[in-house]
């Protein structure tokens, strides 16, 4: 750059003159134990992988430069002291009205609680350090099983150095009915909150399992998670998962997720996504078996200047299966959404039958949803369908709403329910649902 | 008693006029209609008294319970008692008839009570139920979303049934007969028979005599070319029916 810019630009629209920041993570922070092996692994591939950047396809959407890596450092053993506790609000239960187990992860921490005739009937509910000393045979048949931590850079991360964690075991054909319900609480400033969430719900098993990420918002501070998330449902196995993403809106967040449902099992899975700065959040769903069926049902809402990139993928393996997925969200302020979908038949996986929808409400006019719905598919006899919508809150039902006495306030918060609703009608989980109106009402300010 | 008092009302529609001079009356337990050939103004006048926000008043004036209705929120006007029965509702997706309605009488209770916790919810179903059981709505109307999918006669008698269930003091009919059945026709009419009283005021405005049959108007309006240009008894609807609007084309032709 010999030349100066002729224009003032003001420090909102100025962009970093370097390119993206890389973190400060050295091998010595590597925690041993019994997945010392793995973790060297995601290491070397946390080394050699440079963050990712626009010219990345994934990634076109969701700029890091801002992105201040180089400031996280990990919280150390008994950090949580220090820092607020997780509010008595998120440890209630959304499903029914008694846990099977919780546990509560804190920077430096974990709290678990299992239902002591669950544990007799060889559940595991624990927490990732717990279960490197205890269950190590099972994280064998658990790690790196439907995520690999060389996939991309926040993978390998969080694979190497992630100090918390989830670990959920359901034996063979046994049905719990109460929930199990993990918060991942992430207060404090520049500390990189890394979890690595594993579920393994074995043949002819049934559960059901609710996590929340959760943090205080603060203004001018940053933090971030990364994360992974594995989970099998073996055959004949029936899951029901509840994600909710909650950050305060200085956290930087970064996933990986995907589920491999086998042969006649069953996966239900529900997203809820309000919080967090930055989002990008990669999603899959794995039908590795004949048979095999999975529903994801998104619900998003964005304001302020948040930035959420969701990219779904619905990989269709094996014959005879079946995927249903609707994610919808709504805009406020400047906020951005990315809605990123990819249906994936895999060559002889007839008779499939694959749907994706993304429905995106735009509620102030510096908001922007972009939605890319994608179908790749190998095989001839198979039905997939896709739709993909950005709308606009219109004046004509505003004054309907308004022509029967409703403020305009709340019939717009009327429509956004409305628009709302399919998601709804999709959660069987009145608390869930709740929350989603909760988180409604308070977008909707 | 009080009256809806329109006084040379001039409104314009992205820079057109369309109302040029309105002037009309309506009390409290008088039922007025509104004739007149299409695009003369008749929902553009019913739209403004609504205050949709794409009409613009540029002239006149409007009054109800000795409030300037024009300088107030649509839904403001609502709760004022004015109530318009749209010619086209629209949909609103995912948001149920009972819920819609339970809405918008907490809205009411609100603007008197700010503490208010709402209608309770046995009493708010069982005056849904009776009032469906009036405009002979099934049930499972309720829980439908509202207007989305209805047919035309399914969304009039939906008008009709927010009008029983708001309690308006004026109401405003705009073309609720077209698109009903002979049957749906006597039922809405009933309807709106059985809410008449001393204290409800009705402007039906309408292209067909038969609907007056039903609900008998007091007085007769037409209007042409944004203005009402001749008013009478009900002998009026029946004289239109015979000879159409040219003999009142002519006449004010010449008048003007
Ligand atoms: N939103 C609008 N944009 C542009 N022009 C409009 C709009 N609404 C009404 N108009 C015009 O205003 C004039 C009056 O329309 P209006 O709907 O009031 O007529 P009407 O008397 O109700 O007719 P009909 O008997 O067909 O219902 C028409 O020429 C119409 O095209
Ligand atoms: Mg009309």
């Amino acid at each position: 750059m010999n030349e100066k810019p002729k224009v003032v630009v003001t420090s909102r629209s100025r962009r970093p003159d370097t390119a993206a920041k890389e973190f400060a993570f050295g091998q010595a922070e590597l925690p041993g134990g019994a997945l010392a092996e793995y973790r060297n692994r995601a290491f070397a591939a946390y080394a050699r992988t440079k963050m990712p950047t626009t010219s990345e396809e994934a990634w076109r959407r969701t700029d890091l430069r801002f992105f201040p890596a180089d400031a996280f450092r990990l919280p150390a053993e008994g950090a949580f002291e220090d820092l607020p506790a997780v509010p008595e609000s998120l440890l209630a239960p959304l499903v029914g009205d008694k846990h099977g187990g919780q546990i509560v992860l804190t920077p430096g921490g974990a709290s678990v609680e299992l239902d002591e005739a669950l544990a007799k009937k060889g559940v595991v509910f624990t927490d990732l350090k717990t279960a490197e000393r205890e269950h190590p045979e099972l994280l064998e048949r658990m790690m790196a099983k439907t995520v690999n931590p060389e996939e991309g850079k926040f993978a390998a991360l969080a694979g190497a150095f992630s100090q918390n964690g989830v670990v959920l075991y359901i034996p063979r054909g046994l049905q719990v009915e109460e929930p199990f319900h993990s918060v991942l609480w992430g207060p404090g400033e520049n500390l990189a909150h890394l979890s690595h969430i594993l579920v393994l719900v074995d043949e002819g098993a049934s559960a059901t399992f609710v996590h929340e990420s959760a943090s205080p918002t603060e203004s001018g501070i940053n933090s971030m998670h990364a994360g992974l998330v594995e989970i099998q449902v073996l055959q004949g196995a029936n899951l029901r998962f509840v994600e909710l993403q909650s950050w305060g809106k200085h956290v930087w967040n970064f996933s990986h997720e995907r589920v491999r449902v086998e042969r006649d099992a069953n996966l239900d899975w529900i997203f809820g996504a309000i919080g967090s700065r930055l989002t990008k959040n990669f999603s899959e769903l794995d039908l590795a078996g004949q048979g095999a069926v999975g529903r994801m049902s998104g619900f998003y809402f964005t304001d302020g200047s948040q930035h959420l990139d969701h990219d779904t993928q619905q990989n269709h393996l094996a014959p005879n299966t079946t995927s249903d997925l609707l994610f919808k969200g709504a805009l406020k302020g400047k906020s951005r959404s990315v809605w990123q979908g990819m249906i994936y038949v895999a060559p002889g996986a007839q008779k499939t039958d694959g749907y994706q929808a993304n429905r995106n409400l735009v509620l102030d006019d510096q908001a922007r949803a972009d939605s890319i719905p994608g179908l790749e598919i190998m095989a001839d006899d198979v039905r997939c369908t896709h739709g993909a919508t950005v709308g606009k809150l219109e004046e004509e039902p505003l004054f309907y709403l308004e022509s029967r006495g409703i403020p305009r306030p709340d019939a717009a918060r009327l429509v956004v329910e409305g628009f709302f609703d399919p998601i709804m009608q999709r959660i069987p989980f009145e608390g869930v649902r709740e929350r989603f109106q909760q988180a409604i009402l308070e977008k909707m300010g | 008693m009080s009256e809806l008092v329109i006084k040379n009302l001039h409104v314009g529609i992205e820079g057109k006029e369309i109302l040029k001079g309105l002037d009309l009356t309506i009390k409290q337990g008088e039922i007025h209609a509104i004739m007149g050939p299409n695009g003369t103004g008749k929902s553009t006048l019913a739209y403004t008294l609504m205050g949709h926000p794409s009409y613009e008043v540029t002239e006149g004036e409007v009054w109800f319970d000795g409030e300037n209705v024009l300088e107030l929120e649509p839904d403001e006007r609502s709760r004022l008692g004015i109530f318009l029965a749209f010619q086209y509702p629209v949909a609103i997706p995912g948001v149920t008839v009972a819920n819609f309605l339970r809405s918008a009488i907490n809205s009411r209770r609100r603007a008197e009570n700010p503490e208010d916790k709402g209608v309770p919810i046995p009493e708010f179903r069982k005056m849904l139920k009776e009032k469906m059981g009036m405009l002979k709505m099934d049930q499972s109307f309720a829980g439908r979303y509202l207007n989305d999918g209805f047919s035309g006669g399914e969304k009039k008698r939906a008008e009709i049934l927010q009008m029983a269930t708001l309690t308006p003091k004026i109401a405003i009919l705009d073309e609720t007969d077209s698109g009903l059945d002979i049957d749906a026709l006597r039922i809405v009419s009933d309807g709106v028979n059985a809410l008449s009283g001393p204290d409800l005021g009705v402007l039906v405005i309408t292209h067909y005599q038969r609907l007056l049959n039903y609900i008998k108007p007091h007085f007769v309006h037409v209007m042409m070319n944004g203005r009402i240009v001749e008013s009478g008894g009900p002998e009026l609807a029946l004289h239109l029916e015979e000879h159409g609007y040219d003999w009142l084309r002519e006449k004010t032709e010449e008048a003007a």
